[in-house]
């Protein structure tokens, strides 16, 4: 099976939102051509009319009362936020 | 006095009913023998044993597991302690509530103590993808415990912990129980809650139990099992005693032996000993049948597009802003994004991010995802075949006993190999178990190899039954060796 000329790891690094480095990108490339080769074994195979299997139990969405229950105190929520002020996340600004 | 660090949850529950030492005692030991031990094993990632202490002084023994002291692996939430799934990004994370198992485990009574080294996110299988540290093996301390669970199988094994919390994606229990020489239970899928266990892959993911004895594992998954509001995929059906079959033979048990399971490029020593151990089993009156699980070839090659898709969505999470790792003076939002997972992320985690992304994008998604989905479905249809015949399904857990540190890994699909035996029980949702079935000499150590048992799904009682069996005929020459 042929290797996987399509496969860009900075351009799908970049869809992740991860940056590389040099490095990072060259040693993926190769091991991860590795690997899209071995799994081209898949394509072996026959799966007219197979249906996809998603879960290993069938899972419908699950409702439940409209009721509020106790969530995390604030406090807690913001204890392991990198940069909190006013009980607020502080983030990286959007809007120029 | 015993020393009390080589018991089994149930010797020492015993032990505590009889009024020969107390939960305090058992924890004090646990502390002595990690203080003195660990730092040649390099299990622990931390432990708290003032807070241990204290809760073990107020144990109530007669609770199905009072006073029983139980490490956790990192990538499980225990309020309070630090929860890093040995990654980088996780630094300083403190949990903010206790997982739905670790509820479980305190209303039955258990004591979590510490917390267990692991791959990065659960990604690997040999620990050494740990941001930390690595873990070595008990019985050669020059090899990899297994993982991703492989600091909960050492810290078990090296009698730095009575039982441990694992959890087990495409094998991250069993393979690190064989290699370590323990008993490693996998749930079938929806058995036990996920909420608070750091996601992996979703539609994979399970916790479940390392320990002494597939006695102690019974004991433990009756305390964690069961349908939870806060994970949806927890399947709600009647509660039933796990304990239920033990202590029994094997007579009118059919096991199935998937031909499949026994192929060229394993070891032939642990060949050799695995078909020793299933003669064993036929000697104890199972009934051995030949199934066929067609389609095994093609189960890493759809596990490494289905478990790293998920996992790409999953953490996703990790984006600096309300927990974990942000990079410094970012210069905009993308910046920040990019430059923090960059910092954050090791090695192995960011291979499967972008190859769970390529899999997942536009272009590729049915050449890849959907395909690899479909195939899913032919692995679960094998088992279902296979278990209209049998009762359970008996084959290695690993290929090889554990392999040198640092052999494989600038070689992941080498490294994913190693999965091969595991791998499938995930993708059809089965229950499974490794139990220890003898050793192989290698350069003067011995090192454990592990007989597995899959079970039909939500069958946990059955395969628990029939590991017991053969654990007491055949497992404990290594389970009651001290390494």
């Amino acid at each position: 099976m042929s290797s996987s000329p399509n496969l860009d790891v900075r351009d799908v690094a970049r869809l992740a939102r991860m940056e590389l480095t040099d490095a990072e990108a060259e040693i993926f490339q190769s091991q991860l051509g590795h690997v899209l080769e071995y799994v081209e074994q898949l394509a072996s195979l026959d799966l007219t009319g197979v249906e996809p299997t998603a879960h290993a139990h069938p899972v419908y969405n699950v409702f439940r009362e409209d009721i509020p229950l106790p969530g995390l105190p604030r406090e807690a929520a913001l204890a392991n936020a990198p940069h909190s002020a006013n009980n607020l996340v502080v983030v990286t600004k959007v809007i120029e | 006095m015993t020393d009390l660090t080589s018991l089994s949850v149930s010797e020492l529950q015993a032990g505590f009913r009889r009024g020969d030492f107390t939960p305090t005692d058992a924890l004090r030991a646990l502390e002595s023998r990690i203080n003195q031990n660990d730092p040649s094993i390099g299990a622990y990632l931390s432990r708290d044993f003032d807070t241990a202490l204290a809760a073990a002084e107020k144990a109530d023994i007669s609770l199905p597991l009072g006073g029983v002291p139980i490490g956790i692996k990192d990538a499980i939430n225990v309020q309070g302690e630090s929860c890093t799934c040995a990654s980088k990004i996780l630094a300083g994370y403190k949990s903010p509530y206790d997982a739905t198992v670790i509820a479980k485990l305190r209303a039955a009574g258990a004591i979590p103590f510490g917390r267990l080294n692991m791959d990065e996110f659960a990604m690997g299988s040999s620990t050494e993808n740990s941001a930390w540290q690595i873990t070595r093996n008990p019985w050669d301390t020059s090899r990899i415990p297994g993982g991703s669970s492989g600091g909960s199988a050492a810290a078990v094994a090296a009698r730095e912990a009575f039982v441990a919390l694992g959890s087990d994606t495409g094998g991250s229990i069993r393979q690190p129980a064989a290699l370590c020489g323990v008993v490693g239970l996998k749930p079938s899928y929806g058995r036990v809650s996920r909420y608070g266990l750091v996601a992996f892959a979703s539609s994979l993911d399970q916790i479940g139990p390392i320990a002494r004895s597939t006695r102690d594992c019974a004991a433990i998954l009756n305390a964690i099992a069961g349908k939870d509001p806060r994970d949806s995929t927890s399947l709600d059906i009647p509660a039933e005693d796990f304990t239920a079959r033990l202590g029994r033979d094997l007579k009118g048990i059919k096991l199935g032996i998937p031909k499949e399971y026994f192929v060229d490029g394993m070891d032939p020593r642990v060949r050799a000993k695995v078909e020793d151990a299933i003669r064993l089993c036929g000697s104890l009156g199972a009934e051995l049948v030949e199934v066929s699980l067609p389609h095994t070839s093609f189960a890493v090659g759809v596990y490494y597009i289905i478990a790293t898709a998920e996992a790409s969505a999953n953490l996703a999470r990790f984006d600096g802003v309300r927990y974990g790792h942000r990079a410094a003076a970012p210069k905009d939002l993308l910046d920040h994004y990019m430059r923090s997972r960059e910092e954050g992320f090791g090695n192995e985690v960011k291979r499967r991010i972008i190859l769970g992304t390529y899999v997942l994008s536009s272009g590729y998604y049915d050449a890849y995802y959907l395909r690899a989905q479909k195939v899913r479905t032919l692995i679960r249809r094998d088992f279902t075949a296979a278990f209209e015949k049998v009762d359970a399904i008996v084959c290695p857990t690993s290929p090889d006993p554990a392999f040198r540190i640092g052999e494989r890994v600038n070689d992941p699909l080498r490294m994913y190999l190693a999965d091969i035996f595991t791998i499938a029980t995930n993708l059809a949702g089965l229950c499974g178990i490794s139990v220890p079935c003898g050793f192989v000499d290698e350069e003067g150590h011995r090192l454990p190899v592990g007989l597995q048992f899959l079970g039909k799904p939500l069958d946990e009682t059955s395969l628990l039954g029939i590991a017991d069996a053969f654990e007491q005929a055949g497992g404990r020459e290594v389970l009651d060796a001290r390494v």
